[in-house]
Order: structure tokens, then sequence, then C-alpha cells
């Protein structure tokens, strides 16, 4: 082969080879670290596209509204539990230890992500509010579409 | 009467954009030198009308016009006058008006700042700009006005800015980020143009290389400064979350930077031309890209803005336009690009090839990581998140040959090298970079782990193989500081670009590996320690400010019974929108910073407080700012302030 064809084939074999290492890296990666996004109703009755339970100790992430009174304070941590529902019907408790964003509050849109400890309860490591009351994920808001949450009965 | 005014100033503007786009390129084709030459007398024009049109918009803002509707969804009597003005881009009207606004002023500078330029090539460029303005500017007028009012009805007060984006940093850090965004159009437009006119050469290279080095220069400000103001706003002692807007405005970066490196090469050497012409197409998009997916609201996240499908379709169109037209053009017209020169495979542009193979590498990796959760969705899926660990391992793993090439680059010689040259700088500069590592992790690592050593390692390699280059640079002709003073700005920009990165990611590489989180439950007169600190929860105070009320807590902290600081954390509601805010208190230091939140009061009266230690965390914002002041030490070069310049071969008209 000339020098000119040989770098030429160098060049092309690498990048072949570096693609194909990356895209199986980031396949890799991309599996332990997608969360699905469940509603309650859906993590006890199963997805509404598929029909597929979450699998205990799978992690996910939950959007519902919490159900008020039903926020529990360990008095000696920052240990929290509280209830989600959706406009499913169905109640799911969230565990959490740390501190909950600004925006939380009982009867509010909340996105919870962790990880599924038996058919009904979660342990959260991560709580999200949104920061702007206006705003709601699109996902919390499609399972609280017809429900009587908080920020409508701020605007009536 | 004003608003009025000012939506016809920019309805003017919006024509002149148009003829700037007809007119000269209708000149060329008919050989019309005055229609050629109106070129940068429409685009100061327009500027002209744009800017009336901001400085009405900002005087609204400042005389709480609450007639109209924008400023009345974004502003208060009660906000001090310097959050007024940051108000006009607080939200997506005024946002996308200021983008607008840049864009014109960039198209004004490359009119009035390259008259050495051929006046064809300039009347293409400009063409190009004004067709792109073209489209913000129907974007703004057709679906987000920022002079709609609200009549007859008006309210007496507004409902004040988002009190999450009152801080000196929203001031400043959208207006840096979109001048880079919009920065990116130049090289853009230099590339379609010269794609036009089918003639890609070093000149080329040349005039553009300045232009993109300044919008990555204010690229690199913006988002340092977001990730900064992040840090200090937020309340979660975060400084990257790979948060979908983020990565918007990162992937952008990553192709700029494969840009400026690129460009070096099709400058110095001539070769890499159409892959040049290619990033410079991509950068532009990802920019256009970053703005469709931060105002369509077709993604969740913490940025979110109001949303409105029919923006979001306006732009998605617009970006079909866009990128599909100009990768259409470079279909048709790249094959008539060819590079001429030669290199082996041991050569400088190896290096820099596989530099941009890498940085490529990355941005599939954030691009993939933003748009797969879009994807999923739309196919019907569900909705899926990708959590921040796949970004940070992807990373983790791409930033390893990164770096070490990095640090090879600088000291192989274009077009050929012998191996055995090398082993001397390299092998050196590999025993200097294990003593300082383990130097380094001895004096502040509180304990040994694989992943830090890795970083400060690669940390160090860049900045010692940076230095020995520095010096080999200097002593080849003349002694060590005869030699330094000689060396040209450009030169110097690339040992302190590179310095910069390595500085980054030591900070970074510290920061995620020995930060110290704790989110305690604390009652006043309480105290916490950790790593020799202590914490003690002085008191509570009562907190009065104009537009808000709240609480501060106040904190004393001691390192071995010496004391530290007083620190005041704050917790605000911000009266008008009833929405509590969480200002952090923050002792920074160079090798750490100590980092205090409230949380919220629990019921028996203590407070939730985050205490976060997080070393070298301030590492990781200078490491960008000193790339940022190399990209102007570059812009400063000799090569680019000369006056006159043979002028490159042209037919007269």
């Amino acid at each position: 082969m000339n020098p000119r064809r040989k770098k030429r084939l160098l060049i092309t074999s690498s990048l072949v080879v570096g693609l194909s290492l990356t895209l199986g890296l980031v396949l890799f990666a991309l599996q332990q670290n997608i969360d699905l996004f469940y509603t309650p109703t859906e993590i006890i009755k199963g997805k509404n596209e598929t029909g597929v339970k979450p699998e205990i100790g799978q992690r996910l992430r939950v959007g519902g509204m919490v159900v008020p009174g039903t926020v529990k304070r360990d008095p000696t941590s920052l240990k929290v539990s509280f209830d989600l529902i959706d406009n499913g019907g169905g109640i799911v408790t969230v565990f959490f230890n740390g501190i909950l964003p600004d925006l939380f509050r009982e009867g509010q849109g909340i996105v919870a992500q962790g990880e599924l400890i038996n058919a009904t309860q979660i342990n959260a490591f991560e709580v999200l509010a949104k920061h702007d009351e206006e705003y709601m994920p699109p996902e919390v808001a499609d399972a609280l579409k017809g429900m009587d949450h908080l920020k409508n009965n701020n605007n009536r | 009467m004003l608003a009025e005014i000012g939506q016809f100033a920019l309805a003017v503007a919006c024509m002149l954009s148009l003829l700037q786009t007809v007119y000269p390129l209708y000149g060329i084709y008919a050989r019309q030198q005055t229609a050629i030459e109106s070129a940068k007398i429409l685009t100061v024009l327009q500027f002209v009308f744009v800017l009336l049109s901001f400085l009405i918009l900002s005087y609204l803002f400042l005389v709480n016009d609450f007639t109209v509707t924008y400023i009345a969804t974004n502003s208060n009597s009660a906000l001090p006058w310097y959050y007024r003005l940051s108000a006009v881009w607080g939200a997506h009207e005024g946002s996308l008006l200021l983008w607008v606004f840049l864009l014109s002023l960039w198209s004004t500078a490359v009119a009035l700042m390259s008259k050495r330029l051929p006046i064809e090539s300039i009347a293409r460029v400009l063409a190009v700009l004004g067709l792109l303005s073209l489209g913000f500017y129907l974007f703004v007028l057709l679906t987000s006005n920022p002079f709609l009012r609200t009549l007859p009805y008006f309210p007496v007060d507004g409902r004040d800015l988002n009190p999450l984006l009152q801080d000196i940093g929203l001031v400043v850090h959208p207006p840096m980020l979109y001048m880079g965004y919009v920065g990116f159009s130049v090289a853009f437009a230099f590339a379609i143009a010269a794609l036009l006119e089918g003639r890609l050469d070093s000149a080329w290279a040349k005039w553009s290389r300045p232009w993109t080095m300044a919008a990555w220069v204010f690229l690199t400000l913006g988002i340092a400064l977001g990730s900064w103001w992040a840090y200090s706003e937020l309340g979660w002692g975060g400084w990257w979350f790979w948060d979908p807007v983020e990565n918007a405005s990162f992937m952008p970066w990553i192709a700029g930077t494969a840009l400026i490196h690129s460009l070096a090469v099709s400058e110095k050497r001539g070769v890499f031309k159409s892959w040049t012409v290619l990033l410079a197409i991509s950068a532009f998009s990802l920019s256009l890209l970053g703005t469709f997916l931060v105002r369509s609201g077709v993604l969740v996240s913490v940025h979110a803005f109001a949303s409105d499908p029919a923006r979001g379709l306006f732009i998605l169109g617009f970006l079909i336009l866009v990128i599909g037209g100009s990768l259409l053009l470079y279909a048709v017209q790249a094959a008539k690009v060819k590079s001429r020169g030669r290199y082996r495979l041991l050569s400088r542009e190896s290096l820099l090839l596989s530099n941009n193979i890498f940085l490529i590498a990355a941005l599939i990796v954030v691009l993939l990581g933003t748009l797969l959760p879009l994807i999923h969705k739309e196919i019907g899926l569900g909705s899926i998140s990708i959590g921040e660990p796949f970004f940070n391992r992807m990373f983790s793993v791409l930033i390893v040959p990164f770096a070490l090439f990095l640090g090879v680059g600088p000291l192989v010689r274009w077009k050929r090298q012998n191996l055995s040259e090398l082993i001397k700088p390299l092998g050196s500069s590999l025993v200097a970079t294990i003593v300082l590592t383990l130097l380094f992790l001895i004096l502040f690592a509180s304990h040994f782990t694989w992943l830090a050593l890795l970083g400060v390692f690669l940390g160090f390699w860049v900045l010692t193989t940076t230095c020995y280059e520095l010096y080999l640079r200097a002593t080849h002709r003349f002694t060590l500081f005869k030699g330094l003073s000689k060396l040209g700005n450009s030169h110097w920009a690339m040992s302190l670009g590179h310095a910069g990165f390595a500085v980054m990611v030591m900070g970074i590489t510290m920061t995620q590996n020995y930060s110290i989180e704790r989110d305690v439950k604390l009652a006043v007169g309480e105290s916490i320690a950790f790593e020799h600190y202590d914490f003690h929860f002085d008191a509570i105070q009562a907190l009065n400010g104009q537009n808000y009320t709240g609480s501060m807590g106040i904190f004393t902290v001691r390192k071995d019974q010496n004391l530290i600081a007083t620190m005041q954390a704050e917790k605000r509601i911000y009266t008008v929108q009833r929405m509590p805010m969480t200002e952090a208190a923050i002792d920074a230091g160079f090798t750490r910073d100590l980092y205090i939140a409230m949380g919220e009061m629990l019921p028996d009266g203590a407070w939730a407080v985050r205490i976060y230690y997080k070393p070298f965390i301030r590492w990781i914002w200078f490491g960008p700012l000193m790339m940022s002041f190399a990209g102007i030490l570059m812009m400063l070069d000799r090569r680019y302030r000369i006056k006159k310049v043979e002028k490159p071969l042209q037919e007269n008209c």
C-alpha cells in the first residue's frame, strides 16, 4: 500500500473503531440511567401504553399531587413521607430523607425520583417541585387533568 | 403611543432585513456596484431601527407602563430600576427581541469592521445575515410581540419578575449567552457566503476566525456565568445539572470549540476546509436548535418558559429551512473544495483532527441525552428522563484521551514529526505530572479515589506539557525571557486557553470527588461539625426587603477554634408572586467554598439546613475565564490588525 492509502485506511478504521466504541458506551450508560415516568395509578395497574408494571427495586420517576394531610415528618431528622395521587385514583407513598423544595406544598403537583421498594412505596432520592407556580411538568399536568388541585383553587 | 412606535420600528427593521437579503444578491447577479454596496447601509439602517425598538421597550419598563402586556406580566413598580431593565429579557418576547437586536449588532459590526474584505464577499455575508434576521423578525412580529397592549383594562401594578431571575447573574448571563449564540451566525454566514461563491481558501478562514473566536468567548463567559448563577442562586449548591436548557447552550459551545481549532488548521495549513464549513453550519444550527428547545417548551426543564405550540412550530420550520438549506448547499458545493495540504499520521493536523473527533463524540452524547427523551415520548413509549450519571460517565471516559492528546498536540510539528524527538519532552512532562499530582493530592485530598487521581493527573498533564512547550519555543532561538517576550499573542492564547481547560478539569474533579454535603435539622444554638469546620446556628432574624419578606439564619463558622466567617443565609418570600426563594450564604475561597442554604422551617421551630463544603469549586469558573481571556488575546494577534493586506484577486465589476 502506498503511504497515502495507508494513512487513509488508518484514519477511517480509527474513526470506525472510535465511533462504535462510543456508541457501545453510550448505549451501556443509557441502559442504566433511563428512568421511566409513572403516575401513581400506573405504578399500581401498569403503564397506560404498555400495561407493564414497574418491578420492585426499579428506578423510576413518579408524578402526582401531594394528598393533603398525608405529610408526616420524623421529629428528630429530616425524614418525611407523603402520599401522591393522580386522576386515575391510585395512591402511592413516597419516603424522602432530605430538604423538600421551596414550592413543596400539600395539594401541589410534584415529581419524585427514586426506587420502588414495594408495590406502592417509593424511596425517593430527589423531590422536585417546579419553580414557577404556573408551570407544571406536562406529565404531571396530564396526570392531574380534571382534578381539583391547588392551582385551580387559587384561581377561583 | 411609544409602544406602537416600537412595534412600527420593528416592522421597518423587518422590511430592511428583507431588502438587505435581496438587493445585494441581485446586485451581485446583475453586476450593479451600487446595489452591492447598499448591503452595508441597509445593515446599519436595520440596526438603527431595531435599536430604537429595543430602547423603547427598555424605557417602557423603566417607567412602569403596565398597559403593555409583556411588562405587566414581567415587572412591578416595586422592582429596583436595574431589575426592571434586565426584566426586558426576563421572558420569552423580550429575550427574542434581544436575540434579533444582537443579531443586528453583529451584522453591523461585520459591515463596519471588515473594510479589508472585497465588497462582494461582505455583501454575500450580510445578505445571509439579513435572511436570518428576517426569520427572527417575522417570529417576533407574528408570534411573540412584546409591544402588545392590554387595553382597555390594564392592571394597576405588574405581576413581578420571576424572583429566581432577580439577581445580578440574570442581568449579565442571558445577553452574554445570546451574544455567543448569535455570534455563531457570523461564522455561519461566512461559511454560507463562501459556499455560494464556491471559493474556500485560507483567506476565508482568516476572515472568519476572529469573529468565531469572539462568539466563542461570549458563549464561554455566558455558560460559566450561568453555572455560577445556578450555584449561588438556586440554593442546591450544584454548578451543572445536565438540564436540557444547559445542554442547549453546551452543544453549540462544543461545536464552536471544534470550529475554532479546525479554523486554525484551515488558516495555517489549508486543510480540513470542508469539515470546517460543516462545523460552522453545525455550531449555528445547534444554537438555533437550542432556541427551539428552550422556547417551544417541548422539554421538561427547570428553565421552563411559558410555551405556545405556534411558536414551537415556527422555530421548527425555520430550523428545518436553515439547516436543511445550508446542508443542501453544502452537499452541492463542498465537492468543489479541495484541500491541497499533505500531512503525515504523526503531525499536529492529525492531533487536531482527533481533538475534533472527541469533541464531536461529546457533542453526540449531549445531543442524544437531550433529544432521546423527546423522541421516546413522541413515538409513544412514555416519558423518560436521562439521569446525570449518564452524562457524567460518558464525559469522564471521553475526557481521558481528549486531555492526553491535548497535552501532546502543541508539542507536535505541523506536517510531520519524528516520534523519537517527542520522547524527551513527553517523558519529562510525565514525570513532572506524576510528582505534581501526588503532591497535590497529599496536600488537598482527604482520602484517595481513582477518579480524583485521574482528573488531577489529566489537569497537570495539560499544564506541564503546556509549560514545557512554552519553554521549548522560547529557548529555541533566544534565552528564556527574551524568547517568551517574542512569542506572539496567538501562541500565548493557545497556552492560556489550554491551561484554563486544565484548571477547570481539576476544579471539577476536586468538587465532584471531595464535596461534603449535609442536609441537617438545626435549631438555634445547635451546631454541626465536619472536615475541621464547626457550623454554629446563632440566630434567626426577620427580613424586610424592597419587594420581599423572609427570615435570615446567622451562622458562625470556626475551623479548629479559629473564626472563619459569619454567614447569613436567607429565605425570602417575594410578596407579589408569593414565591419562596433561597439565598444561600457562601464563603468563597481559593481552595474551598462553604455553602449554607436555609431549607424550610419545621413544625417544631428548628430549620432544615443544607451545609456544604465544596473544595476548589471556584476553579470551575476560573478556568473558563482564562479560556475567554485567551480568546480575546488571540483576536488581538497582530495578523488580524494589519491595516493593508494585498487584495485577493477578483474581477472588476
